[in-house]
């Protein structure tokens, strides 16, 4: 203990702690702290390279599910697209048939309803030609029978007869 | 270790553990004032030596025309004395190291015993000791001089500005570091991901990372060097250690919530009569033993190291006569090769603990409790 | 060094030994019994280690 005492050599350790601190302050300044930052700038970036990857990865399948589903809701799209339109071509068919059928009824009914009119009207004409031309004939035959009174009585007779029998 | 695992890394190690092991056995084992090392009191003192701080750079010696000559350069001396600051270069000196040759500057006379500058007082020519190894006629001065291990320390530091700072250069143009940052980078998030963030946890960690890593690159370089031939033996000297040892008690002083305190003055939840006994014993554990223990652990460690390495070494010459020069060559070879290895993991073992430690000191003091 | 510091040395050594042993077989126990915490436990392992040593140490140089 008492050598060791001996040999420690004060100014030594003065000029060792001199120079010791002036060492870490020029590392500090010069070596140290450019050569920490960069390292950790190295890190982070090689950090976020990794974290951007990584997202990118996560993008991808995000993508690839998003194509996936738009892929599917275009399918089903399509199909109810597709369905849709049969079943507006059924319908318009249908639809069509319809209205065909109805106005063909209609048509039907309106025709028969103008060959009855027709119909109506031209037996109405019948009827009043038919009753002019009797009217005529009968005024002629009228005219001829009662130009006797015989025949005149006669034929009041009979016809008196026939309303009743009617 | 981790670090074990990885080939490249494993044939570093090993091939660093070659060099240093080659520049061990290649530095020759002289004594200081230039006899050639042979009896163990002279192995013993040679490695102390070796242990301890010096003046100036020395790289190795050699003899020619029977005089010693040494090679090195060397590094100035400042002392504050006496007389206020003097400074003069470590040759005025001569290589002396036994307190023979007087240095006069500035009206004060310094002499240089066993790497420590004494200045003498008036009248004196050389340093008398009392049994305590206390000097009579001189005194210690404050010694600020670039010595070998501030040397080192100025290099190595320069060197982790340079390599670190090209490092975060790097980053401005792309984010990957190339050529040697590549190396860095991974020891540098290590620090930051198994130190720093699981001990202080994750809201607290920023502010410390700067400090935890400055620690741990500087420890494991310097321990390195230390083993290298012609290295500094940094983490060697007690007042280096003392002084990291310090600055992470200043720092988890400093930055210690409330609750720590509580914890440490008055602890809830114990009976009262207890409270001011777990208050000493917390204030001793908080002050003396965590430093004290930080401190301890990597000098010892490192010294340990080089003792062990350079006996082993040693083996060369004091197992000379038993084993015969191949066979006690031999035997320092294969035995000092292995040990080099392990001070090589011990050098990046230690670093990690202390770093590791001052980042778990750090983190109980800024660590929120769950109030009970 | 006197003898008595040896032995106190010498007893530090045999305490300290003892007790890195304990931890040691301890971990490898758990690390056999939960391979895959084989991290947590060498961090917990080192620390404690670390520790001890730091003990040893000291009273080594207390004693130096």
């Amino acid at each position: 203990m008492e050598q060791l005492l001996n040999d420690f050599s004060p100014g030594l350790f003065i000029v060792q702690t001199i120079l010791f601190l002036l060492l870490i302050f020029l590392m500090v300044k010069f070596a140290w702290k450019p050569i920490l930052n960069s390292l950790n700038d190295r890190e982070e970036g090689i950090k976020s390279a990794l974290d951007a990857a990584e997202n990118a990865k996560k993008e991808m399948e995000n993508l690839n599910a998003d194509n996936e589903r738009l892929l599917k809701e275009a399918r089903i799209e399509r199909e109810a697209l597709l369905k849709e339109a049969r079943e507006m071509k059924d319908k318009i068919i249908s639809d069509a048939t319809n209205e065909a059928q109805e106005k063909a009824g209609k048509m039907i009914e309106q025709a028969q309803a103008a060959i009855e009119t027709e119909k109506k009207a031209a037996m109405a004409e019948l009827k009043s030609h038919v009753a002019g031309l009797s009217i005529e004939i009968a005024e002629k035959v009228v005219r001829e029978e009662l130009s006797n009174k015989d025949k005149q009585l006669k034929l009041v007779e009979d016809m008196l007869g026939e309303t009743t029998l009617n | 270790m981790k670090i074990a695992n990885k080939p490249i890394k494993s044939y570093l190690l090993i091939v660093l553990a070659l060099t240093t092991f080659f520049g061990y056995a290649s530095d020759p084992v002289k004594s200081q004032d230039g006899g050639i090392v042979d009896t163990e009191q002279e192995v013993k003192d040679y490695i102390l030596h070796h242990l301890k701080d010096s003046h100036d750079f020395h790289l190795f010696s050699y003899t020619s025309d029977g005089e010693r000559k040494h090679v090195g350069f060397p590094l100035p001396v400042i002392v504050w004395g006496e007389n206020g600051l003097t400074t003069f270069m470590s040759s005025a000196f001569h290589h002396d190291d036994a307190g023979h040759v007087i240095v006069e500057k500035n009206d004060s006379r310094f002499v240089k015993i066993h790497s420590k500058i004494y200045e003498l007082e008036e009248g004196a020519t050389t340093v008398n000791f009392d049994d305590h190894h206390h000097p009579t006629n001189a005194h210690k001065v404050l010694d600020f001089s670039i010595t070998k291990s501030v040397f080192g320390i100025l290099i190595i530091g320069l060197l982790m500005l340079l390599w670190f700072s090209r490092l975060a250069k790097q980053y401005k143009n792309k984010s990957i570091p190339t050529g040697f940052g590549r190396v860095l980078e991974p020891l540098v998030v290590y620090v930051r991901d198994e130190i720093a963030r699981p001990n202080i946890g994750d809201k607290h960690y920023r502010r410390f990372t700067g400090y935890l890593l400055t620690v741990f690159f500087f420890i494991w370089i310097m321990n390195l060097v230390g083993l290298m031939p012609f290295g500094f033996n940094v983490t060697g000297q007690l007042a280096v250690t003392a002084a990291l040892a310090v600055l992470t008690l200043i720092i988890y002083t400093f930055s210690a919530k409330k609750d720590y305190w509580q914890h440490v003055l008055w602890m809830p939840g114990v009976p009262i009569f207890v409270k001011p006994v777990l208050a000493v014993i917390e204030l001793a554990g908080h002050f003396l033993i965590k430093p004290f223990s930080l401190l301890v652990r990597l000098f010892a460690n490192i010294s340990a190291g080089h003792i062990v390495v350079m006996s082993l070494i040693a083996i060369m010459f004091t197992l000379k006569n038993e084993l015969g020069t191949v066979g006690a060559t031999g035997l320092s070879l294969v035995l000092s090769f292995f040990i080099t290895l392990i001070e090589v993991l011990v050098a990046f073992l230690q670093a990690y603990i202390f770093t590791m430690l001052s980042a778990l000191f750090i983190g109980m003091a800024v660590e929120e409790h769950d109030h009970h | 060094m006197t003898v008595p510091n040896l032995v106190g040395a010498g007893l530090i050594v045999i305490g300290a030994g003892i007790g890195l042993g304990k931890i040691g077989g301890s971990a490898m126990e758990g690390i056999a019994r939960q391979p895959e915490a084989t991290g947590k436990i060498q961090t917990a392992m080192i620390i404690i280690a670390a520790l001890l040593e730091g003990l040893a140490f000291g009273a080594l140089f207390l004693g130096k």
